[in-house]
C-alpha cells in the first residue's frame, strides 16, 4: 500500500554520477575508475590562498584554515595553530572536511514533492518556488493551529538560523538529538552533584591529569579532537589509564588497567570504588568536609557495596577493583573519572553520571588541576532585532508531568507528540529538520515513521540527499561550512574564545546559506524586522566590532583568545567557593532528586539480558566517521566504507561465522537489518556483546558511496529504557542475532 | 643530513589522519594512498595486546626499488628520501613487487607514486603533512645527524623496533615500542 509519505527514491531527479566503490589503495592498485571531481589539484602549488573556518563535521568545532587553488577550488585544510579545540591539528574528518565540499552526492537543487504517475517523486524547483511553498504551508499550519505546532529538530549551524526564524515566528520548539540520544544523562547527573553540568567541549583537565577513568568512553576512537590530543600528551607524562569497557577500546590498549565489564553493570562497579575509597579512608578529607554534604549518608548507602558484591555483578575481580581505586586516590586530585559523552545506555544513565560525579567528589577532582577545571565563554552581543513573541505553550508542555529535570528538549518527545492521541494535547504538525538525519539518529524506528506519517508538512535542510530527505515536501540545499558564513564560535574553554568561519569559496551548485533562506522565508512570512540585515556578513562585522576586534583583523587570525573574567580556573582553595545547588555544596545526597521521587543516592539495579543466540548490541565511533554524516564522504569512505560486527572468535565458532563474511541481523523485536554487514571475528569484545560503528547501513540510493554500505545500529534500536529523570533514550538493551540467509529474498524476488 | 622518522606506537590511536593528510596534501587520487594504519592484536580476551601503528616508505639506505629500477626513475636524494622520477618512469611496477613494506602503488596517470617524506615541504623547513597533522603527536621527524632533531631524541631516549629488519634494507622508519 502506498501512503503520503512513501519513501521516495530521489531517481528521478539525476543527482550525480555513479563512481565505482573503491577501497583503500593497498588493495585497489592498478583500479583507474576516478571520478575527476574528486580529485584535487596539486595541494602544494604556492598559489594557494587561506581563509578562516571553523569545522561542522562535528561539534567539536575545530578552527581551521581552508586553502583555495587559483580556480578557487578548496584543495586542504590545515588547523589553526592558536585554536584549543586542535592546536593546528585536525583529526581525520575535519582534514577530510574537503569531501563535504567535494561530494558529488550533494543535494544540487530546491526539491519539491510531487505526484507523479507512478506515485510520488521529488521536482528540481527554483528557490522563489520552494520558499514560496515553505512560507505559505509554515503560516497556514500556523493559522490554523499555532506557531508552536511546528517544531525542529537540528543540529549543528544551520539550526542557529533556522531557530532564530522559528522563534521569531513564535514557536520555541525547537530540538537536537544530542542531548536525549547522547549526552543529557551527563548534565543532569553532574548538575544534580556540582550544581554544573559537562558542557562541550569538556573541561576535563587531561593534559594534567595523573590519571584518567574511561567508562565506555573510547577517546581515541571518539575523535574529539582536543581530549584525543591532551589523552597523548598524558601518556607521554606517563598518566595512569583505567578503561571500562567489554570491548577492548583502542583506549582500552593504551591503559595499565583494562576493566572487560559485563554490560550493564557499570553503576555496580562504581559503588563498589565509591566504597573501597571510603572504607579505606582513601578520600580527600579537606576537600570532602569543605565542599560536600550528604557524606555520612553516603557511607551508609555503600556500606554493603563491597569489591565481593560487585565481582557477582561485574565480573571484575575485587583485587583488582580494589588496585583500581587505591590508583585513583593516589593520583588524586590530579584524577578524571570521565563523564563520557554519549552515555543514553540503560536508563538509569542520570544515576550512573550521579555516581560518576559523586566519584569525582570525593577524590577531589572537580576543580582542581589534572581533574575538571572551570571553563569559560565569551558572550557576544545578540545583533539587535525585535524581541521575540511569547510561544503560548513549550517542549516542556509536551511531556505531560514526565522528566522534571530535562533541561534541554527531547526529540524522543518531539516524535510521540507528532502522532496524534488522547493524552496528545500539544501536538506538533509541522517538522522543520536541518542538518540532522533522524533515521539513522532515533531509536525507535516504527515510532519515527508513525510520526512522519502523521505530520502534515516537513521541510528538510541539509546539504547531502541523506534519508530524512525522502520523506520530506521542500528539501532545501545547503550549502557546506566551507561556503558560507556562520554564528561566530564561542564554545567555552580554559580561555574564552572566539573562531570565524567565512565562505572560502562560492557555493557549489544552486545550494544556499541557511543564513540567506530563512531571511529570506522571514521576508515572506512578514517576519522581515527579525533580520534587519541584508547579508549575514554585516551580523558577523557587527557582533566583532562590539568587541573590539573587526571583520579584517578576524579573516586574518581566524580566532581570538580574550581574557578571562570570570574567576579562576581552579578552586581557589584559600576563599570560599559556592556551587550553584541549593545548598551551596558538593550534594553526595541529592535533595532534589528525593523530592522529586528519584533516588537520592544512586542505586544498581539489573538489567535485561540477551536471551540464548542473542548479543548485546553494543555501538560506538570510528575515528574517521561521525553521526551518519560522513559515510558518503569520497576522503572518509576511502578510509573506511563500511562497518563491521564484531564478533568474538567462540561466538563465531558456535555459530561457524568466518572472517569477511556478510551476515544479516535481526533483534529480539524481529526488526531484521535492511543490509548484510561484515563478520569481523576479533578477540576485542566480549562473547555476550557484538560491536558496530554507528552511521552506516545508509538506504537512499543517492548516496553513491553509503548506499547498503554495512548495517545501521538505529534500525536494531527498537527497544529504549527511557530515563525517568530527564527523558533520555537508553539504547543498549538491544540484542541481535545473526541470519546466514538473507531474509529479504521474497520481498524481493 | 639524514632524514628519519619515528613513531610512538604507544600514542597513535590509529585514526587515518596521517592517511587523509597526505592525500589532501599530496594528490593523492582517492582510492590511493602513501601510508596506512596497521592494527596487530595479540592474545585472547581479556588478555590482549594491541600496536598500531602508521606506516609508509621506509626511505631505506639499501633500497631495493631503487637497485631494480631499470631506468633511473627511483633514486636517492639528499638527505636519504626515496622518490620516483615521474617522466622517467614506465611503470613497469618491479619497485612494487620489490619493496618489502608494499609501500608503492601505480599512480592512475601511469607511473609508480610513494611517499616522499613531503620532500616539497622540507625544502620550505616544514615538516611532512602527516607529523603536523597528527592530533596525538606521535611522528617525530628530523635529521638523525643532528642529534638535537626530535627524532634523534626520541630514538636516544626510548626503545624501538625497524620493520623487517631480516630485509637487510637498513630502513629509517623507527616505532617506539
Amino acid at each position: 500500500m502506498k501512503t503520503r509519505r512513501e519513501f521516495i527514491k530521489i531517481s528521478s531527479i539525476g543527482l550525480g554520477s555513479l563512481v565505482a566503490g573503491v577501497g583503500l589503495s593497498r588493495w585497489s592498485v592498478g583500479n583507474t575508475v576516478i571520478d575527476d571531481l574528486l580529485k584535487p589539484s596539486a595541494a602544494s602549488l604556492p598559489s594557494l590562498k587561506r581563509f578562516p573556518t571553523y569545522c561542522e563535521v562535528c561539534f567539536w568545532k575545530c578552527a581551521g584554515w581552508a586553502y583555495t587553488d587559483e580556480s578557487g577550488k578548496v584543495v586542504k585544510i590545515i588547523g589553526n595553530e592558536e585554536d584549543p579545540h586542535c592546536n593546528g591539528r585536525l583529526c581525520p574528518r575535519g582534514t577530510g572536511g574537503v569531501g563535504m565540499y567535494n561530494d558529488p552526492d550533494r543535494l544540487k537543487t530546491p526539491l519539491i514533492r510531487v505526484d507523479g504517475k507512478d506515485g510520488q517523486t521529488f521536482r528540481e524547483a527554483t528557490w522563489d518556488e520552494a520558499l514560496d511553498l515553505v512560507a505559505s504551508r509554515l503560516k497556514a499550519i500556523a493559522d490554523e493551529h499555532g506557531p508552536e505546532s511546528i517544531g525542529m529538530f537540528n543540529h549543528g549551524s544551520p539550526g542557529k538560523h533556522f531557530g532564530h526564524l522559528l522563534k521569531s515566528f513564535g514557536s520555541s520548539n525547537i530540538v537536537a538529538p544530542s542531548y536525549a540520544q547522547c549526552r543529557g544523562p551527563r548534565e543532569v547527573g553532574f548538575e544534580m552533584t556540582f550544581g554544573q553540568g559537562v558542557g562541550s567541549p569538556e573541561p576535563t583537565d587531561i593534559r594534567d591529569t595523573r590519571c584518567l577513568v574511561l567508562i565506555g568512553s573510547h577517546i581515541g576512537e571518539n575523535m574529539h579532537n582536543g581530549q584525543v590530543q591532551e589523552m597523548s600528551d598524558a601518556i607521554d607524562k606517563g598518566a595512569t589509564i583505567i578503561t571500562v569497557d567489554p570491548r577492548f577500546s583502542t583506549a582500552a590498549s593504551k591503559s595499565k588497567y583494562w576493566l572487560p565489564i559485563k554490560p550493564s553493570t557499570d553503576i555496580a562497579l562504581l559503588l563498589s570504588w565509591i566504597h573501597v575509597i571510603l572504607y579505606e579512608d582513601l578520600f580527600d578529607k579537606e576537600y570532602v568536609a569543605k565542599y560536600c554534604t550528604g557524606f555520612d549518608q553516603l557511607k551508609d548507602h555503600v556500606r554493603n557495596m563491597t569489591p565481593e558484591w560487585a565481582y557477582g555483578i561485574t565480573t571484575i575481580k575485587p583485587d583488582v577493583i580494589r588496585a583500581t581505586a587505591r590508583e585513583m586516590a593516589d593520583a588524586a586530585p590530579s584524577v578524571i573519572v570521565h563523564p563520557g559523552r554519549h552515555v543514553t545506555w540503560y536508563g538509569d544513565d542520570t544515576q550512573r553520571a550521579r555516581t560518576v560525579a559523586i566519584l569525582n567528589a570525593l577524590l577531589g577532582s572537580w576543580g582542581r588541576r589534572g581533574g575538571f577545571y572551570f571553563k569559560e565563554e565569551y558572550k557576544l552581543p545578540d545583533f539587535p532585532h525585535l524581541p521575540y513573541p511569547k510561544p503560548k505553550w513549550s517542549w516542556k508542555d509536551m511531556h505531560n508531568g514526565r522528566y522534571p529535570l530535562a533541561g534541554l528538549a527531547l526529540a524522543n518527545v518531539f516524535v510521540d507528540a507528532s502522532i496524534p492521541s488522547e493524552d496528545n494535547k500539544h501536538q506538533l504538525k509541522a517538522w522543520i529538520v536541518a542538518g540532522t538525519n533522524l533515521p539513522l539518529t532515533m531509536p525507535d524506528r516504527p515510532q519515527l515513521m508513525k510520526a512522519l506519517e502523521a505530520i502534515d508538512f516537513l521541510v528538510a535542510v541539509d546539504t547531502m540527499p541523506m534519508e530524512i530527505c525522502s520523506y520530506a515536501d521542500v528539501v532545501l540545499p545547503e550549502c557546506t561550512y566551507l561556503e558560507r558564513y556562520d554564528e561566530i564560535r564561542t564554545e567555552p574553554h580554559r580561555e574564552p574564545y572566539i573562531a570565524l568561519r567565512m565562505p572560502v569559496t562560492a557555493p557549489l551548485y544552486d545550494s544556499k546559506p541557511a543564513s540567506w533562506m530563512t531571511r529570506e522565508l522571514a521576508t515572506r512570512m512578514g517576519l522581515a524586522d527579525f533580520f534587519p540585515w541584508n547579508d549575514y556578513e554585516e551580523v558577523v562585522s557587527w557582533q566583532l566590532e562590539q568587541v573590539g576586534t573587526s571583520l579584517e583583523e578576524m579573516k586574518v587570525k581566524g580566532i581570538k583568545k580574550f581574557e578571562r573574567s570570570k574567576g579562576a580556573l581552579y578552586i581557589n582553595e584559600s576563599g570560599d567557593h559556592k556551587f550553584h545547588t541549593p545548598s551551596g555544596k558538593i550534594e553526595l545526597y541529592s535533595h532534589q532528586l528525593e523530592a522529586l521521587g528519584f533516588d537520592a543516592m544512586p542505586k544498581y539495579t539489573a538489567h535485561p539480558e540477551p536471551s540464548a543466540g542473542f548479543y548485546r548490541l553494543i555501538y560506538g565511533r570510528a575515528p574517521m566517521h561521525t553521526f551518519s554524516r560522513t559515510a558518503n564522504n569520497p576522503n572518509l569512505t576511502d578510509l573506511m566504507d563500511e562497518n563491521t560486527v564484531w564478533v568474538n572468535p567462540k561466538v563465531a565458532d558456535l555459530w561457524n561465522l568466518k572472517k569477511d563474511q556478510y551476515v544479516w541481523l535481526k533483534n529480539q523485536d524481529g526488526s531484521l537489518s535492511s543490509f548484510p554487514v561484515k563478520v569481523r571475528v576479533t578477540e576485542r569484545i566480549r562473547w555476550d556483546s557484538v560491536y558496530m560503528v554507528h552511521g552506516f547501513g545508509h538506504s537512499d540510493k543517492f548516496l553513491t558511496r553509503a548506499y547498503g554500505r554495512g548495517a545501521s545500529d538505529s534500525e536494531m534500536i527498537t527497544h529504549v529504557a527511557v530515563d525517568p529523570i530527564m527523558g533520555g533514550t537508553g539504547m543498549r538493551g538491544n540484542f541481535v542475532t545473526f541470519l546466514t540467509e538473507n531474509p529479504h529474498k521474497e520481498e524481493t524476488a | 643530513m639524514r632524514y628519519a622518522m619515528a613513531i610512538d606506537t604507544k600514542k597513535c590511536v590509529g585514526c587515518s589522519d596521517c592517511v587523509v593528510a597526505c592525500q589532501t596534501e599530496n594528490d593523492v587520487p582517492i582510492g590511493f594512498c602513501r601510508d596506512w594504519i596497521v592494527e596487530v592484536m595479540d592474545g585472547s580476551y581479556p588478555n590482549l595486546e594491541m600496536e598500531l601503528r602508521s606506516e609508509r616508505c621506509n626511505h631505506c639506505d639499501n633500497a631495493p626499488c631503487v637497485r631494480c629500477c631499470p631506468t633511473g626513475a627511483s633514486h636517492i636524494e639528499e638527505g636519504g628520501v626515496v622518490k620516483v622520477k615521474k617522466h622517467r618512469c614506465i611503470g613497469c611496477g618491479a619497485c612494487i613487487q620489490s619493496c618489502p613494506y608494499d609501500a608503492r602503488y601505480s599512480h592512475p596517470e601511469g607511473y609508480v607514486d610513494k611517499c616522499t617524506f613531503c620532500y616539497h615541504r622540507l625544502v620550505k623547513g616544514e615538516k611532512p603533512a602527516c607529523v603536523s597533522v597528527c592530533p596525538t603527536k606521535c611522528m617525530y621527524f628530523g635529521d638523525l645527524d643532528d642529534e638535537n632533531s626530535d627524532v634523534s631524541i626520541a630514538l636516544r631516549n626510548r626503545k624501538h623496533k625497524v620493520l623487517a629488519p631480516e630485509a637487510g634494507t637498513k630502513p629509517h622508519i623507527f616505532y617506539l615500542i
